[in-house]
Order: structure tokens, then sequence, then C-alpha cells
């Protein structure tokens, strides 16, 4: 059993990639993530870690430069949020293609406009469909695990995917949270040096980033497709190997109460641990309402989504950002494809709460239940609205 | 004809061709030169991070590459940013024991537009960390890949596709932007302006810059005959006459000293280059004398900045 | 030699498409672009090497007895060589058809 410390999520996560040896850090500041990179600083100058650690001049040559380093061998790690996400958005999809096992720690804040240092997930849905394998946190001791996870992960052979942590920018990543941590020797069996397939030295010159014309863009495109889909099956076995050294599994959909509820809340992010508050009280009350939280997101878990979840009558998709001019939230449009398939599938009611950093309450989860129920009830089976707007 | 030793000299560069032939450059082009130049100068320790442009495209048509020293290109705007991820990549791996240590240098290459305009950001920042990296700009005076388009490095009066010749405006409308100048004004150890025209110079500079510890920028004329619409021919005795009107002077800023290598007692006439060249036809002799007045007004300039630093 | 683009499947590409063969370019036959070719006069060659050295295509390569002849696989026909040789020694003349 290692330590037990009482401590905010952002500097556990710094702790984190400490203890996971990264090589290269690049470093920008943004709203909420940057007691990060400040404490990682900290580390770094105080001399408890031997990375190279630098301030780069924007976000996007913050992972620009962790794709050089990565490339030539050397564990990197950048985090950044909300408007330094989408300005290295152009470089997340290159990295992925690429295939540089970069892990990032993103603490979601809603996208400007209007400018907002508050958490909601807009962010890290504008690289929906970027190629990263995407997790979402929902308390520090995820975040803190979830590096050591990506990592091993990130560098296995036969996945060489760059990985996402999502954690919620305030309500997660400023939050003092009890964190156990894990000694250093566990960790680095768990986690051994990276060793890449192909890297950039004099020894074996190679050239990564080539320009591909029509005949062979398409098999170059599947070539990463296969790769994310079938990195699943490492996911659940890192995922289980890690269980095995400290007692806590994660899984793709972790489930509270669903197995005979009729009404399933879905949900991602810290926003799962208030829901299932609201789970219980109204359990408590005697309503059937259960509680299905992703953590995968990317490669998204569509058999584990259905299993969970197929027996419900209805599911109320609590989204934290919005598809503009599109079906709604864009978790409640993945749910949606994951059971368009099913002769028979729950009815599913779209909320997009939370926006900008607006508090929901337990309390406020019972209202979105109490009205989805209704509204289904009178026929309204695919829904959507944003939660507590004021008309 | 004056006796050029430096004719003779050619031997005593390496006969090894770090960026091979079979690349798809276009005839007569002088950015591949210069690009084979600085392969020859620096051998094959080194790891290059590429800009989108000309030489990105042409050297490496999956599954064809021209590289035969390790080469890296992610986007348009970030070679200086990649190659300095590359530099600590490498120093760390060292440091830590899992690689063994040998001298390898970073290089950064981008054409004008991946420099001046969209790169610059990520070269400023490259250089204000001093990261022992090496940036080679290999500079056409245009967005030459994507078909001729201004950039900030595009000449006074030439006409490109985005500053045509039209009945209001004549060519391009800005006078060039002094990158050297501006990676100079970075305090950095060694600013270098270059010729494939003068090779040995060229290789000397790019020898230079890659062995000074710390930040180094090289600055090189790269004629492009495509895009400056001359015969490819010409493309070395354009950018012999560019150094000798004074055009594009070549020089060295070694810790803020100025040092000029080559002075002529009288710079030749700017009709001279620019006769050759289809993007400055449409010049009037108003806007030739005043493209010269400014030349020669620069050229004093410098001239005056080298006098101090001797 | 590498398959051309069109003949690869995806299952052969290599992770993230990274080109393993250094310098393959050099399989690809430039010298089909050109229409002039550059022709040596021995006998006026002064053995400089600036053919050599400002050829941009590196289609140059130096044989036993001293000279430097060009490979008309890469050659381009651009004219730089005939244009730089200081004696005249290098014509440019039209291509004819190969045999």
């Amino acid at each position: 059993m290692g330590k037990r410390v009482g401590m905010e999520v952002s500097l556990a996560a710094a702790e984190a990639v400490k203890q996971a040896k990264v090589d290269v850090i690049s470093a920008y500041p943004i709203t909420p993530q940057t007691h990060i990179v400040e404490h990682l600083s900290e580390i770094v100058a105080n001399g408890e870690m031997d990375a190279e650690f630098f301030c780069v001049e924007s976000e996007h040559s913050a992972l620009s430069v962790c794709l050089g380093s990565e490339a030539t061998g050397a564990r990197s790690f950048t985090c950044t949020s909300s408007q330094g996400l989408v300005l290295m958005s152009e470089i997340t999809y290159i990295a992925s293609a690429l295939r540089l096992p970069i892990v990032m720690i993103l603490a979601n804040r809603a996208l400007s406009a209007p400018i907002s240092i508050w958490n909601d997930h807009s962010d890290v849905m504008s690289i929906r469909d970027c190629g990263w394998i995407q997790f979402f946190a929902e308390n520090g001791q995820d975040v803190y695990d979830h590096v050591f996870c990506a990592y091993r992960l990130a560098e296995d052979k036969r996945v060489l995917l760059p990985v996402i942590i999502n954690l919620d920018g305030f309500t997660l990543s400023h939050v003092i949270e009890p964190i156990e941590f894990i000694e250093q020797e566990k960790i680095d069996q768990f986690l051994p040096p990276y060793q890449p397939v192909h890297r950039l030295h004099p020894d074996r010159p190679v050239s990564m980033g080539g320009i591909a014309l029509p005949p062979i863009f398409t098999e170059t495109k599947k070539a990463h497709e296969v790769a994310i889909r079938s990195s699943m099956s490492k996911i659940l076995d890192t995922w289980k190997a890690f269980g095995e050294m400290t007692g806590r599994y994660y899984y793709p959909i972790e489930t509270y109460k669903t197995e005979d509820a009729e009404t399933i809340m879905v949900i991602m992010g810290s926003y799962g641990e208030t829901a299932s508050v609201a789970v219980d009280l109204m359990r408590e009350e005697g309503r059937s309402v259960g509680l299905a939280k992703i953590r995968l997101w990317r490669p998204f878990p569509f058999e584990d989504f259905k299993k969970a979840t197929l027996h419900a009558k209805q599911l109320v998709v609590i989204d934290r950002a919005i598809s503009m001019g599109g079906p709604g939230g864009p978790v409640a449009s993945e749910v949606k494809a994951a059971l368009y398939g099913e002769p028979m599938h729950p009815a599913v009611y779209n909320y997009a709460a939370g926006l900008g950093g607006r508090d929901v309450s337990p309390a406020d989860f019972i209202k979105m239940v109490d009205k989805a129920e209704i509204e289904i009830e009178e026929g309204n089976r695919e829904g959507f609205e944003i939660y507590g707007v004021r008309e | 004809m004056t006796e050029n030793l430096n004719v003779y000299a050619v031997r005593t560069l390496t006969q090894k061709e770090y960026f091979a032939p079979g690349h798809r450059a276009c005839q007569g082009c002088a950015e591949a030169l210069a690009l084979r130049l600085v392969c020859k100068a620096l051998g094959r320790n080194i790891v290059v991070a590429s800009a989108t442009g000309c030489m990105e495209v042409v050297s490496t048509p999956i599954p064809f590459t021209a590289w035969r020293v390790p080469w890296f290109h992610v986007a348009f705007e970030n070679a200086a940013a990649v190659a300095s991820g590359i530099e600590s990549g490498l120093k760390v791996l060292m440091r830590k024991g899992r690689i063994p240590r040998k001298k390898i240098v970073t290089i950064a290459m981008a054409g004008d537009g991946g420099t001046a305009d969209i790169g610059l950001q990520a070269l400023s920042g490259a250089l204000e960390r001093g990261h022992n990296f090496t940036y080679i700009c290999t500079d056409n005076e245009a967005y030459m890949n994507t078909g001729i388009q201004r950039s900030s490095s595009t000449p006074f009066g030439a006409s490109t596709t985005t500053s045509p010749v039209g009945k209001v405006q004549m060519g391009q409308i800005t006078w060039k932007k002094n990158m050297p100048a501006i990676a100079a004004a970075h305090n950095i150890p060694y600013v270098a302006t270059a010729c494939p025209s003068y090779p040995i110079d060229l290789v000397q500079k790019v020898k230079k810059a890659a062995d000074i510890e710390g930040p180094a920028y090289v600055h090189i004329l790269s004629v492009c005959p495509t895009g400056w619409r001359s015969a490819p021919e010409l493309s070395i005795k354009l950018g012999r006459l560019a150094v000798e009107t004074g055009v594009f002077p070549l020089y060295e800023v070694e810790r803020g000293q100025y040092r000029l290598n080559m002075d002529f007692p009288k710079l030749k006439p700017i009709k001279e280059y620019i006769k050759f060249q289809g993007r400055f036809r449409h010049l009037t002799d108003g806007m030739i004398e005043e493209i010269e007045k400014r030349v020669h007004q620069e050229y004093e300039q410098l001239k005056e900045k080298a006098k101090k630093g001797v | 030699m590498t398959k051309p683009d069109s003949e690869w499947t995806w299952r052969e590409l290599s992770e993230g498409t990274v080109m393993l063969e250094p310098g393959n370019a050099d399989q690809y036959r430039t010298g089909d672009w050109k229409t002039l070719k550059p022709v040596l006069n021995k006998e006026l060659c002064i053995h400089c090497g600036l053919c050599y050295i400002f050829c941009p295509d590196s289609s140059y390569n130096l044989n036993e007895e001293g000279y430097f002849i060009v490979d008309l696989f890469y050659c381009k026909g651009c004219g730089i060589c005939g244009k730089e040789c200081p004696t005249g020694a290098i014509t440019m003349v039209v291509e004819t058809e190969e045999k």
C-alpha cells in the first residue's frame, strides 16, 4: 500500500509525470491546467526529476516539440486546455497519424467565444476524430493512475498511439483529493523505459512525414483506423495489469446501480460522482435509476456501452458540450450511433448541462431525469435541450 | 576574367551525397542545390526537421525519400519547434545513457514562407530558448510550392499570383523582410547569409553554424526559375548577380559583430540582375531606380555595421 | 526495388508510414524530364568540378580518368553545367530518342 496524501489534483498529476520518468516536457500556461506545468517546473528545478523542461512560445509549439522529442525516442508530455488545445489541434492529427505515443493531460475548459476559463467539454469535442486514445477521469486518483496506464498503453508496440487524459478544469484540477501514491519500484516495473520502433537517429536514417498522393493515402488512413480500433484489447490489458498491481480496476464503461434500472443517466468526467449522489437520492424515493459513466471516449466502447444500457427503457445523456447545428450533444450522438443497429433500444433524451462551468448539483440531475422521463412518456423519444438556460 | 581559386576548392568537398538524386525538384532548382550543399557541409550525423514546402514535397513522395539522413516533417509553421524537440530529446537520451553520446547536429529547414511568415513565432521561440541547433532558411522569395504566391520575403515589385501586375498595382508593394536581422536581434551566436552560387562559402558557413554551441541561423538565397520566370540554366548566374548587385549581400553576424564576406568596389547595376527575370519584366525605370537606391542604401548600412565590428 | 505507391497494401505500411529506405528516391528516373542533355568536350575540360558542384540533381560523378561525367538517368537538362563551365567544354544539345 502506498502513501495516501491529500493533494490538489493538478499537483498529483505532475507528481505522476515525475514518477513516470518522462524525458521531455514542453509547457505553456493556460488556465486551468497551469498548476500542472508550474509544479513540474518546480520538480525539475529542485532536481527531483531528470527531464528537459522548457516553456515554449505557444501551445502549437508545445505539441510540436513533443513530436520532435518523441520521434527521437524520448518519452514526452505536455498539457493544455481549451484555446490551447484548438491551437494545437492541427498537430494532434499529425501526432496520431505518425504514431507517436505522446501523453497529454487536458484540463477541460470551455471554448471561446465568449471567453471562459471554466469547465466544460467543448475543447476536447473539437478533436473527437483526431485519432488519439481518449480517457475521461472522474477523480484525482484516476488522473494520477492514468498517467502510468497511458504511457504503458501508448508505447506498446502494437498500439503506438498518443493518449489524452481529460480532467475537468477547476472542478477536478483544482480540488484537493486523497491520492494514494504508488511506490516507484512498482511503477518502474509497470512502465519500463520507452523503446521506439522507429526513431530519428543517424545510425538508421528514416524519413517521417512524407507526402502521400491519392494512390496511397487511403491505405495510410486504414492503417491508423485499424490501429485505434484494435487498441481496445490493449487498453483492457493495461487496465487489468494496473488493477493487479494496485487493486484499482478501470473499465471502458463504469456502471452504478444500472443492473435493474429503467432510466440510466450517461455522463463523462467528474460529474459522474455528483450524478451518483443523485442516483442514490432517487433510489431512496424508489425510482429505478442508474448511472453509466463513459471512461473510454476513444476508441468508443460500443459493445460495453450496449451491454450496460440496452436493457433500460430510457437513457438520459448529459453532455458537457453542444454540437452546434448538429444532433445536440456529441456524447448523445455517439450513444445513438451505438444503439442504432439494435432492434430494440432505449429512448435517448439529451441535455447539455454545466456549460462554461455552471454548477450542476444532485438536485439538478434529479430535475433532468424528471423532465426526461415525462418527455419520453409524452412521445418525445429523442429530445435535446440545454439544461437550466434562462429563457 | 579574374582568377577565382574557389573554383578548384570544389574538390575539397566530400563526394558523398546525403541528398539523393531522383528528387522531384524543377530543372535548375537552386533550392535543391542549396540542400545538396548543406548536406555536404553537415555529413551524416544530423537530424533534420523540415517545414512543409517545396523541398519537403519534392524530396519525400511516399514511398520515396531523397534523404540519406534522418528526416522529420510535421507541419508548415513549426520546423523550429520540432527541431527544439529533437534537440532536447537527443540531449536527454544521451544524458540518461539511453543512447550513446555522440555529436548529432539538429537542423531545422524551412522556406521563406515557413520562416518569415507562418514560421516566425516558432523560430523566435527556439532562438530565444537557446537550443543548440542550426536553422536553415532556403529563400526562393515566395510561396513557390503552392504556385508562386507572395511572402514577406518577396522583393519589392516582384510579380506573384497574389501580388500580380494589374492596372492599379504593379507587383509586390512591400519591401523584403530582413530575416537575418530579425535572427540577429535575438542575440544568437551566429547568423549568416549564403548562396549556392558561392558553394564553398555556403559550405563553410553551414559547417560553422553547426559547430557553434547554441542557435545559428543561415539564410540561403535560392533562385527559382519557375517562380522567378528565369531560364533554368541561369540559376547560378542569377545568384551571383544577386550578390554582385548588392541585392543579397553575403555576410555573417558572429556574436553581434557584422562581417561582410564579399565587398565590391562598385555594385553592378540592378538592371543586370532584373533583366533575366520575368517576375520583374513590368518594372518601370522609376521603380528600378527606387529599388536600386534602397539596395545601395542598405548595402552602405551593412558596410557601416561591418566596419564597426572589426 | 521500392514498389510505386499504387501497389502498397495497408498492411505493408510501417507504423506512421515511416520511410525506411534512405535515399531510395535514387530509383526514380528524373532523366526522362529532359529536352536538352549536356555533352562534354574532354579536350576543353580543366577538371574544375563546377559542373559537378552546381548540379541540383547530383548527376555528375568523377570517373577514374578524373573527368566529371553526367549520369543521364537523373539529369533533367537544366543547362546549369553548360552555362557555368568556365571553358565552354559542355554544350547542351537536344536529346534524341533513347536507344
